[in-house]
């Protein structure tokens, strides 16, 4: 069988809501960094996807997905610094232990 | 053209004096700035009667009218086209006497103080006060516009209050201060709202136009002003009462007297240059600036006339009883403004009968001269016993023969002995009172004879009386030349400013108004002056039980008469009483709990709201991104299957 649109975007759906699951249940900040990347990847598939089955004459979808790609290291780069000061400060990366910006 | 420099420069000289003393006057004249004051106020009161000469012998007199010269005038503050807020400078009869009085007492009173106040610890701020009320004085007098009157009708207020508080350490000054401030703003919050009614009607702030379109019975504004009535009044003599309230307020008449006899707290050369010659005469200058207006409405004009009557005989009757020689003068000075106001009231708008206006006048004038006199010369003696109190007195007249004698000269004259000024001026009053009111006549005559007694009264216990003997012999004699000086200037002025034809100059319509003196009318008000004078001489020349006696005799009378017929006592039982109880306490209590209230209802319910919903600012991340994942679920529910 050869794998279709169909297949891909069950694919990327299961990995999105994997992502969300992660990013909703884990307390370690560096696990839900990790599952926003599995958001974001499948996103990227989805564009990849579209983009050869629908429009294969374009490259839009592949350049959103460089993008994305660009995107998503900038912010893994920015997201552990933050981490790692947040660490500092707490001894800590839960989530649930940096709770003091609340009312 | 130089007579608007000069006549500018009368008003800006004071002005000058005040910022220099009171900017720099500690740090760098010090001791000399009562020199620096006097010298600037010398040349202001050449400039006055520079200007007031060639007014009157010179530019104003065109075809035997006195017409009004505007040397300067400009705009303000424009609220509509011809309704706007003026500065300017106006040259009219009155105001060029009021210029000549104010800067003649103010330099005798700023040289009588250069030994009275000397070595005062705020001397240079004394000589920046008395700057300060000379400027808005001049400024008052020299008003263009009705509402640059009453803007230095406040600051004539504001000096009055900042010298009467000159002891500042003393507290029944703070509180007399703080009481001449609040009575006369009481008085000129109807000032206030009278000159929006009239400028209402007459659609104008400006008083020259203001004059002619009230007064013209044809013209819109004054139908208008006649027609609209309330409380069956005419709106025009409701402005008029509401302006002579003001003007009643500062003139101190009854009922709104009570601050001045109270404002003799501050020092007495103040008293003698605020207190008595010159602002509380500015009611009176306020009716005769406005009095062709008044005289269009008859039933403010008895109004004035038995308030200024009333205020008269009222104000003597108190004085003879008093203790405090400087109370004496305060009330006789209410007395004396009393016969002003009610010498305006019998004026009337047509030669024949404007003799009041004249007389008005005329006696101002004097009595500027002569009430400047005596407080000078109580200033002198007080200075020397270091007392208020007559029982402390008597027997001064060898001790200080100057005072003695000027203080002698200006009693003749306030008692209206023939040949000195007060002489002339009250027999004008009496005349016109005479045509006009049998009433006001009987009682002006009567107050003449209570006048010369209470004046005799204080003379006796002053100078004569019992030997004067005192524990501490005083130090400084009479008070030296600067303090004599201005006695003898004074007393000059009283002996013979009567002589001055002020008909031909002052009238009611700038035209020369003849006074007639008839001999045979002044039997009566001499006879009566000479018959109050003989009995003060009986009762006080020597020291004696007589006067005990006679008050003992008359109790309650004299009683109420030496508590001021409680008047002040009524004031506060109006006050803290009626409105403090009545008005205020109700008052407060709506401003606590109901403008308060609903104020902390807005704040309370903003923060019980924000306390059910502060829940949502968790700090948990994962819950904000919850709320970010529901948001998105249900946006794209509503478009996928809401909005398709």
């Amino acid at each position: 069988m050869i794998p279709g649109l169909y297949h891909i975007l069950t694919l990327s759906t299961v990995l999105f809501f994997i992502g969300v699951y992660g990013f909703f249940t884990r307390r370690n900040l560096i696990t839900m960094l990790m599952s926003i990347e599995l958001i974001l990847n499948s996103v990227n598939l989805n564009f990849i996807a579209f983009n050869k089955y629908v429009w294969p004459n374009k490259l839009d979808g592949v350049f959103f997905t460089i993008f994305i790609i660009a995107i998503a290291a900038a912010e893994a780069a920015v997201a552990i610094a933050i981490i790692i000061n947040l660490y500092r400060n707490h001894h800590s990366i839960d989530v649930e232990d940096a709770g003091e910006m609340k009312y | 053209m130089e007579l608007t420099t000069y006549t500018a420069l009368i008003v800006l000289l004071p002005l000058l004096g005040y910022l220099l003393l009171g900017l720099f006057g500690k740090k760098i004249f010090g001791n000399s700035s009562g020199l620096v004051g006097t010298a600037l106020l010398l040349v202001t009161t050449i400039l006055s009667f520079y200007v007031a000469y060639t007014y009157f012998f010179v530019l104003g007199n065109v075809n035997g009218v006195y017409q009004a010269i505007k040397p300067l005038q400009f705009t303000w503050l424009e609220f509509s086209p011809g309704m706007s807020i003026d500065m300017g400078l106006l040259l009219d009869p009155i105001s060029c006497m009021m210029l000549v009085v104010v800067s003649f007492v103010s330099l005798m009173v700023h040289i009588y103080s250069l030994g009275y106040m000397k070595g005062e610890e705020r001397y240079p701020t004394y000589y920046a006060h008395l700057a300060l009320f000379t400027f808005s004085m001049l400024g008052l007098v020299l008003s263009t516009n009705i509402f640059q009157i009453y803007m230095f009708w406040e600051l004539v207020g504001v000096s009055s209050f900042l010298l009467i508080g000159f002891y500042y350490n003393k507290a029944s000054a703070l509180a007399a201060a703080k009481k001449a401030f609040i009575v006369t703003r009481f008085a000129d919050l109807g000032f206030l709202i009278g000159i929006l009614v009239l400028s209402f009607y007459s659609n104008t702030l400006d008083i020259s136009t203001l004059i002619q379109r009230l007064t013209s019975p044809d013209g819109n504004e004054m139908k208008t002003a006649v027609a609209a009535s309330f409380m069956g009044l005419s709106a025009l003599t409701w402005g008029l009462l509401l302006v002579f309230m003001g003007g009643a307020g500062k003139s101190a008449m009854f009922p709104l007297h009570i601050w001045l006899p109270d404002a003799m707290e501050g020092p007495t050369p103040v008293s003698a240059l605020i207190h008595a010659a010159t602002m509380v005469v500015a009611g009176v200058y306020l009716v005769a600036r406005l009095f062709p207006v008044f005289s269009m409405s008859p039933i403010v004009l008895d109004f004035i006339a038995y308030v200024g009557a009333f205020s008269a005989l009222f104000a003597a009757i108190i004085a003879c009883t008093q203790t405090d020689i400087k109370r004496v003068l305060a009330y006789s000075t209410m007395s004396q403004i009393g016969y002003m106001m009610f010498a305006l009231g019998v004026s009337g708008n047509t030669s024949e009968t404007g003799l009041g206006f004249t007389a008005s006048m005329f006696h101002l004038f004097t009595h500027a001269m002569f009430k400047a006199l005596l407080f000078l010369g109580a200033g002198a003696v007080i200075h020397y016993v270091h007392s208020n109190e007559m029982k402390d007195m008597g027997g001064l007249r060898k001790k200080m023969p100057i005072t003695h004698l000027t203080f002698l000269i200006a009693c003749l004259a306030i008692a209206g002995v023939p040949l000195l000024s007060g002489f002339f001026s009250k027999e004008e009053i009496l005349l016109a009172a005479y045509q006009k009111n049998m009433l006001i006549y009987g009682i002006a005559l009567f107050t003449s004879g209570l006048t010369a007694f209470y004046m005799f009264r204080l003379y006796f216990n002053i100078f004569w009386s019992k030997p004067y003997e005192s524990a501490h012999e005083s130090h400084h004699g009479e008070g030296g030349f600067v303090m004599m000086l201005p006695l003898v200037l004074l007393a000059i002025g009283a002996a013979f400013a009567g002589y001055i034809p002020f008909g031909k100059y002052v009238s009611f319509n700038g035209e020369a108004h003849e006074g007639h003196m008839d001999i045979m009318f002044s039997i009566a008000p001499v006879a009566l002056a000479i018959a109050g004078i003989g009995l003060a001489i009986f009762l006080y020349k020597k020291e004696n039980e007589k006067p005990g006696n006679i008050s003992a005799i008359l109790g309650a009378l004299y009683n109420s008469a030496y508590h001021k017929f409680y008047i002040d006592e009524i004031y506060l039982f109006i006050t803290k009483k009626v409105l403090f109880n009545v008005i205020a306490r109700p008052a407060a209590w709506f401003d606590k709990n109901i403008i308060d209230g609903m104020v902390n209802m807005a704040g309370d319910s903003t923060v019980w709201i924000s306390g059910k919903i502060k829940g949502i600012q968790s700090g948990k991340v994962q819950q904000y991104a919850l709320y970010f994942m529901a948001g998105i679920i249900g946006l794209v529910l509503l478009l996928v299957y809401v909005w398709k």
